[in-house]
Formats: C-alpha cells, sequence, structure tokens
C-alpha cells in the first residue's frame, strides 16, 4: 500500500512472546503498557504515536506469537492485523519484527512467516545486552546482507537504544526491504493452487498465498472459520491438498516447520559466533534451588506466606496513621455544620467515615502489588505455573488457565481478558467461569476488616496472618471442583496441552515495579472517589430518610418508660431533667436508642429486615444483610456501608473509635439471641467465605459478558451467589455444632 | 521400543526421532525450534512427577508427560 502524507503510517511490532515487544513500545511512544517477564502479558492490540523525524507513525504492540498458525484469541489479531483485515485498520506499511538475540533462528522463524505478507521489515535484535553477556557474537552487516532488510541491535530497557531504532524506522519508511520468502516446493505451490481453485471466488481473490498456506498446513486453522466455505467441502478440499503434499514424501503438518528452519538456516549462516559460554548458567542454578523436587513446593509456599504476612503487617503503621487522619477530619468538620444536621451525617457519617472505611486499606493494597510485580518481574510466575500444574490437571484445567487466574489474584478483569491465550474455546470458557473466584484485591480489604477485628485479638497475628492466606484459597479450592464439573458434564473439555517457555531470571526494573504500585493504588483512590463514593451516599440517604418525628417520640416515651420501671421512685420531670443535661447517663441512652429506631425503620433497614431471613440460617442480622446487598456491585463497599450503618447507628463514638470496635461491640436487639454477640467466629467466617466465592463485581460480570456472552455472565453471577450462599450457611450451622 | 522423551533420565540429551502419529503438539513444537535431529536435553521434573522441563537450541520449554511421550528420541547405537 502507497502512503498519502496526510495518514500517519502504521507501524505493527510483532515478535515470540515476552521478548521486549511492549518495553519497546513503550519506549518509543513514552506510554505505559504493563510489561512483565512471563509469556502473555500483552492480549489485545494496542496504539501509539511515535515522532520519526518530521512526521508522526503509528505504532501497534501486538501479542507475542511463535507462528502465524493462529489458534488463540490473542495469535489471531496478530494475523488479522498483519493481513490487514481487521475491520477499520489497514495492512500495516512497516511490520517491526522484535528477535531475541540470543535465540536468533527460532525468533526468525515467525519473521519468515511473514515475509510471505510482502510487508516492508526491520528487525530488531532485542535483549542484545544477553547476547553479549552470553558471549554470542552477531556480525550484524552480514546478517542485513543476507535478509536485505535492516538489522538494529537493542536493549529496549536502556533509553540510549530508542534513538537508533528510530532512526532505523524512519530510513525503511522511506526505502522500504522486504525478507525474501522462502521457495516452496513445487508439491506445496501445486496443493496451494488447488486450495484456491477449490474455495469460494470472492475468498480466493481476498487471500494472499500466504493464508492459503494456513488452511494447508494448520490442523485447525483460525481461518476456516471466517472463509465462506461450507465445512465438508472445505474438508475435503484440504484433505487433497495435503495428500498432494504427503505424495511427495513430506509431512503436511511438519512440512512447513522443516522448509522453513531449512530456509532461515541458510539465511543466517556464518553470522552467529559463540565466543564463551558465559552467564548462562544463572538461571539453571536459582532454577535448581526453587524448583527444586524436595523443596520446590515448600519454597513456594513460604513464598506466599511471607507475601501475605507482610500485606498484613508491613501497612499496619500506614494504616493507623490513615485511620487517625479521618478521625481528625471528622472531628474537625463536625463543629462547622452543627446547624445542619443532615449535611452533618451526610459529610461524617457517609462520606469520611464511609470513604475513609475503605482507603483505609490503600496500604494493603500497595503491599500486594509490590510483590505481585516482583514476582511477574523476577520470573517467578511461570516457575509457580510449572509448580502447580499437576494440581490444576487433575480437574482437566488448561496449563495455560495458570496465567489468567495468577492475574485474577489482582483483579479478575484483567485475568479474564488473559484466558484469550488459551486456544480451545471450551476451555476458555471454563477458566473464564472459575476466574471471579480467585481472591482478588477488592476482597483483601474485607478479610483484613473481619480478621483484624475478631481473629487477631484473641489469637495473635500470626494466626491472623495464617487466616488470612488460607482465605486466598477458599476461592481456589472452591473452583477446582468446579472446574472438573463444568468440564465433564457441561463443556465437555477435552485435556489441553501445556507447552510454556520459562523466562530467564532477571532483577526486576524498580520503574515497572513502582509503576504497577502507583497503577493499582491510584485505581483504587479512583475508586474511592467515584463507585464506592457514590454508593456510599446513597446507601446513606437510604439509611438516613425517612425521617418522621415520632420515630424520636417513640423512643423518648420507651427509654422513660424504662427508667420508670427501673426506678419507681423517680418522678416525670426528675427523668426529663436528665434527659436535657447533656452528658448524663440517659442523653446518651436516648441518642443510641434515637439513632437505631431511626436507622430502623429507614428504607435501607426496611429491606435488610425484610432480605435478613435469607440470610438468617448463615447468622447475619439485618445490618450484615444490608452490607451484603449493597456490595452487590462491588464488595468493597461492605466496609463503607459497615461504616454507615454503625456510624449512623450511633455505635462509633469516642470510646470505641473505628469499625472493628463497633463490630466487635454489636449484639442481637431481639430475636432468639438478644444480648448476644452478632459476630461470633462462625458468622465472621461465614461472611468470609460468602465474599470470597459470591459474584460481586459490576466489572467482572461486564468483561463476562463481553468475552463469553450474557447466557454465561448471568450463569456466572447465579452460580457463585448460590454457592457463597450455600458456603455461608454450612459455616455459621458447622461453626454451631462444633464450636 | 523407541525411546520417548518422557522416559529421558533427568540431566541426559538425546537427538530427537521424530513425532507420534497423530500427536496433537506436533506443529507447536516444531516451530518452537524442537524438530527431529535437534539434541534436547531434559532439565527437570516438577515435583509432582509433571510437567517436564527440557532444553534444546537455546531455549528452556516445559511440557507435559502426554505430550513428552509424542516425541521419539533416537537411541544411542
Ligand atoms: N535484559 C533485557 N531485558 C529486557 C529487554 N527488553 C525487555 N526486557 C525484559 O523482558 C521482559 C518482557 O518484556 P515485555 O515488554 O513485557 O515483553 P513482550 O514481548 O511484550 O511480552 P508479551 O506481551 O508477553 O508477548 C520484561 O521483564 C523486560 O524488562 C532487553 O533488551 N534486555
Ligand atoms: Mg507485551
Amino acid at each position: 500500500m502507497t502512503q498519502t502524507s496526510t495518514e500517519p503510517p502504521q507501524i505493527a511490532l510483532v515478535g515470540n512472546p515476552n521478548i521486549g515487544k511492549t518495553t519497546l513500545f513503550n519506549l518509543l511512544t513514552g506510554m505505559r503498557q504493563r510489561v512483565g517477564n512471563y509469556p502473555g502479558v500483552t492480549v489485545s492490540k494496542k496504539i501509539g504515536t511515535l515522532r520519526l523525524g518530521e512526521r508522526d507513525a503509528h505504532l501497534i504492540d501486538l501479542p507475542g506469537t511463535y507462528s502465524l498458525a493462529a489458534a488463540s484469541l490473542d495469535e489471531r489479531v496478530v494475523v488479522d492485523v498483519l493481513s490487514g483485515k481487521l475491520p477499520g485498520t489497514q495492512k500495516p506499511d512497516l511490520v517491526v519484527c522484535v528477535v531475541d538475540a540470543t535465540n536468533l533462528t527460532r525468533n526468525l522463524f515467525l519473521a519468515a512467516q511473514i515475509a510471505e505478507l510482502a510487508i516492508p521489515m526491520v528487525i530488531v535484535l532485542n535483549q542484545w545486552d544477553l547476547a553479549e553477556r552470553q558471549g554470542l557474537q552477531i556480525d550484524t552487516d552480514r546478517l542485513s546482507a543476507q535478509l536485505r532488510v535492516p538489522i538494529v541491535p537493542c536493549v529496549a530497557t536502556r533509553k540510549e537504544s530508542a534513538q537508533r531504532v528510530k532512526d532505523t524506522l524512519a530510513q525503511a519508511l522511506l526505502s522500504p526491504a522486504c525478507l525474501p520468502p522462502i521457495q516452496w516446493p513445487d508439491a506445496v505451490a501445486a496443493a496451494t493452487a488447488h486450495l484456491r481453485a477449490a474455495m469460494p471466488k470472492g475468498a480466493a481473490a481476498d487471500l494472499e498465498d500466504a493464508e492459503v498456506h494456513r488452511l494447508l498446513f494448520d490442523a485447525n486453522s483460525a481461518l476456516a472459520e471466517r472463509l465462506e466455505w461450507p465445512e465438508d467441502e472445505r474438508r475435503k478440499a484440504v484433505q487433497e491438498a495435503r495428500a498432494m503434499v504427503q505424495a511427495s514424501g513430506l509431512n503436511p503438518l511438519a512440512a512447513e516447520a522443516l522448509l522453513q528452519y531449512d530456509h532461515i538456516n541458510g539465511l543466517t549462516k556464518g553470522v552467529q559466533t559463540k565466543v564463551g559460554e558465559l552467564a548462562k548458567g544463572q538461571t539453571e542454578s536459582i532454577d535448581r534451588l526453587l524448583m527444586h523436587r524436595g523443596w520446590g513446593l515448600a519454597i513456594f509456599a513460604a513464598i506466599m506466606y511471607v507475601v501475605f504476612l507482610s500485606v498484613y503487617t508491613w501497612a499496619g503503621p500506614l494504616m493507623d496513621g490513615i485511620e487517625w487522619a479521618k478521625g481528625g477530619l471528622q472531628d474537625w468538620i463536625s463543629p462547622f455544620l452543627a446547624g445542619t444536621p443532615m449535611l452533618q451525617s451526610l459529610m461524617v457519617d457517609a462520606v469520611i467515615e464511609g470513604v475513609g472505611a475503605f482507603l483505609v486499606f490503600l496500604p494493603q493494597i500497595l503491599v500486594l502489588f509490590f510483590f505481585i510485580s516482583l514476582l511477574e518481574d523476577t520470573g517467578y510466575m511461570a516457575r509457580a505455573a510449572f509448580l502447580m500444574d499437576k494440581m490444576f490437571g487433575w480437574c482437566g484445567l488448561n496449563g495455560k488457565s495458570f496465567v489468567p487466574l495468577l492475574s485474577s489474584y489482582a483483579c479478575a478483569v484483567p485475568g479474564i481478558m488473559a484466558t484469550r491465550t488459551i486456544e480451545d474455546p471450551k476451555a476458555r470458557l471454563a477458566t473464564i467461569l472459575i476466574a471471579p473466584f480467585m481472591s482478588c484485591s477488592a476482597r483483601l480489604p474485607v478479610y483484613v476488616l473481619l480478621i483484624g477485628a475478631f481473629v487477631e485479638p484473641s489469637h495473635g497475628p500470626l494466626i491472623a496472618s495464617l487466616t488470612l492466606f488460607a482465605m486466598h484459597f477458599v476461592g481456589l479450592a472452591v473452583a477446582l471442583p468446579t472446574v472438573w464439573i463444568l468440564n465433564k458434564f457441561i463443556l465437555k473439555t477435552r485435556p489441553q496441552p501445556f507447552v510454556l517457555e520459562m523466562p530467564r531470571y532477571h532483577v526486576p526494573r524498580l520503574g515497572d515495579v513502582a509503576w504497577r504500585m502507583w497503577e493499582s493504588g491510584w485505581e483504587f483512590v479512583k475508586r474511592a472517589g467515584t463507585v464506592i463514593f457514590a454508593i456510599t451516599i446513597i446507601i446513606w440517604a437510604l439509611l438516613y430518610f425517612p425521617r418522621p418525628d415520632a420515630v424520636a417520640e417513640e423512643a423518648r416515651a420507651q427509654v422513660i418508660a424504662e427508667q420508670q420501671a427501673a426506678d419507681p421512685s423517680m418522678n416525670l420531670e426528675a427523668i426529663e431533667a436528665q434527659l436535657q443535661e447533656e452528658d448524663s447517663e440517659l442523653a446518651h441512652v436516648l441518642e443510641r436508642r434515637e439513632s437505631s429506631a431511626y436507622i430502623e425503620q429507614s428504607y435501607m433497614g426496611r429491606m435488610g429486615k425484610a432480605l435478613q431471613p435469607v440470610f438468617h440460617p448463615a447468622g447475619f442480622d439485618w445490618r450484615i444483610t444490608v452490607g451484603v446487598l449493597a456490595s452487590f456491585p462491588a464488595r468493597e463497599v461492605i466496609i463503607s456501608t459497615l461504616g454507615v450503618i454503625y456510624s449512623l447507628g450511633g455505635d462509633v463514638d469516642e470510646e470505641s473509635p473505628g469499625l472493628q470496635q463497633a463490630m466487635a461491640n454489636a449484639t442481637w436487639q431481639e430475636g432468639t439471641r438478644v444480648g448476644m454477640k452478632i459476630f461470633t467466629l462462625p458468622v465472621v467466617f461465614g461472611i468470609m467465605i460468602f465474599f470470597a466465592l459470591c459474584s460481586q463485581c459490576g466489572a467482572t460480570l461486564a468483561i463476562i459478558k463481553k468475552e463469553a456472552g450474557t447466557r454465561w455472565a448471568i450463569f456466572s453471577f447465579v452460580y457463585m451467589t448460590v454457592l457463597a450462599w450455600i458456603g455461608a450457611v454450612l459455616c455459621f450451622q458447622l461453626g454451631g455444632v462444633f464450636g | 521400543m523407541t525411546a520417548t522423551l518422557s522416559e529421558l533420565p533427568i540431566g541426559q540429551s538425546a537427538r530427537i526421532k521424530a513425532y507420534e502419529k497423530g500427536s496433537h503438539t506436533e506443529q507447536r513444537l516444531m516451530v518452537m525450534g524442537l524438530l527431529p535431529g535437534v539434541e534436547v536435553r531434559k532439565i527437570r521434573v516438577a515435583p509432582l512427577g509433571d510437567p517436564i522441563a527440557v532444553e534444546f537450541a537455546g531455549s528452556c520449554v516445559s511440557l507435559r508427560r502426554r505430550e513428552a511421550i509424542g516425541v521419539l528420541l533416537e537411541t544411542p547405537a
């Protein structure tokens, strides 16, 4: 395609997984897309702008792939972009093949396939630093001469590389050059022609030879679905074509790899020399320790435990600081609004208390993401997949499900997106359906709140962090049997291969780690300012209104009646006088009685009471029920909701600051358990299990709907919520039996 | 009986002879450079016995035993 001066040229970045495409993309465009040291970080295309001398160009970052034989959705994006078949895109003007300099031959396989699409190419020899350290010497001039395209060595993690790459790109746009494609043997050419002749006319005109080869060589070609070619006819034609290849003595499924590697070996003859065997053993010796047959799993468990212990202990002082600031702000602002009780309540009980109670957990989120990015960037995540694969295998879970499930521990939304790397649509669906069970970072505040209030005081920090650790496996423990049932009876998935390249270990880049923490911290604060803020105000309003005077009068009459019954010697006037007194015992009793009477007959209170019977078997009172109901859009909302409830209910006062204390003091007001504590351990664990299993996240449902359809989103919501309810009830009932 | 990659002892290497007929990962492994004639070394087995990790031509790849069974090795004469 020729370039017009108005349209910025399109440059596509392609290459094998985990070789630094996104790092290079970020370097060239100044953007900040996620990078990580394991294959499959990027799963959809990302577009950025880069300045090349006098003009702009569009740079497209793509998922990594070993070949154009696109089996999974993310790989298909690559093929579609390169062939210009993606709606709204044109064929790129230039393709930048990012190549791992330490593994030249294998990386050039993809380049050789792309050569058939006749798109001008530049080859970036990335990870040049590692090649040098391994004592690998590549004669780039000679390589460039033999491949007939520009070659540029690069270290994408260093700024100095940017200019050199940009200059090469600018030059390549002016004088485009293509990699010489392979000359196929006659049998392959004939088979290709045969397929072309057999397929419907429109399709044939639209396809390039390289695309027809996909039909010929790939066992399950992604292209097949897109052609309007009846399946039986297509199968027959493909079989005939393959027979032609077979007849010439070539195995059709192996032919491409054999011939292309031959072609590449010819093109790269004499360009590489190995000076010595240096530094290569480093990754191997770390692995010998961490992947050890005997203690590999113990180390894995220890690492995970340290992560949760740190989340629990490191964040403590910072949390106290935020808690303190919240209290100070409430005390400071309260007097200004004393004239307008409603506004005062809105600010103090809803905005500051509710949003503040949520923000208290920011330090935990930061610590968690510090470790997640550390584990990702060192290269340990892929090892974790290696260690754990067998444990996932028994239920038919795809080996490739590991990374999506692991990212779901941060948040299910990117986790579900990451399932695009899974080839088999059914295996992908199974993974999507269990991903929301993984304990995402939004559950962390719920666990920490409850464990901090009810487990730590009686059992100490060690047991507390162990509990936190255990809570992160509850979802997983339910997910595995679930996926087994899904695979066996509903989806009927076949076992999937697990082929994963092990990345090299490297020292994490501080910038990447800091960025990941900043990104997730900022996301958390933004949620506090938007979703949490909005829902908190709605919940507050539903808890504050209606406010008829009759409620206050009735409370007053009750208090007076009770006082008279308790102390018959007191006359009405004496009681009235005490009630008027600012700081008297009786005035406080009245105040608390009024608050809880208001809240009980508020809209939300009535709703909670109406639905409480549903959660009664789990030991939830109406307040917890309200908290549960309010958290369906986003599970973290429970924190701010409970904050508002207990603050409005007059339970949070100077003597018992904080939500945790108020919850610890809460008792049953009615029913068979009057006067007993509401939050007993079985109830607390019931709530945590409910939150571990329930589908309480609008964003997750939206992404499931997008990736798998409305039907599965509804299915996911219903089955998770039912399981959550069963879990909470079992926990409470069994706790009652054994406790 | 021919030796397969699955049976290769840890730390040993061998040359790939061919793939079992109908191996569903043949294409993918070949694309990654695991071609007949290539020397492959088994570097480790996961603590639970599966998957295994192999090294060839500078890459380190892990795969499950059921896939490794499909990779036939040349037995040293
Ligand atoms: N030593 C070294 N490391 C690099 C270089 N370029 C990238 N890396 C590291 O390689 C890892 C992978 O980088 P990414 O940019 O996420 O790789 P990608 O190709 O986009 O990966 P996928 O999106 O998964 O296909 C990161 O940990 C980078 O820090 C380089 O030139 N030298
Ligand atoms: Mg990437």
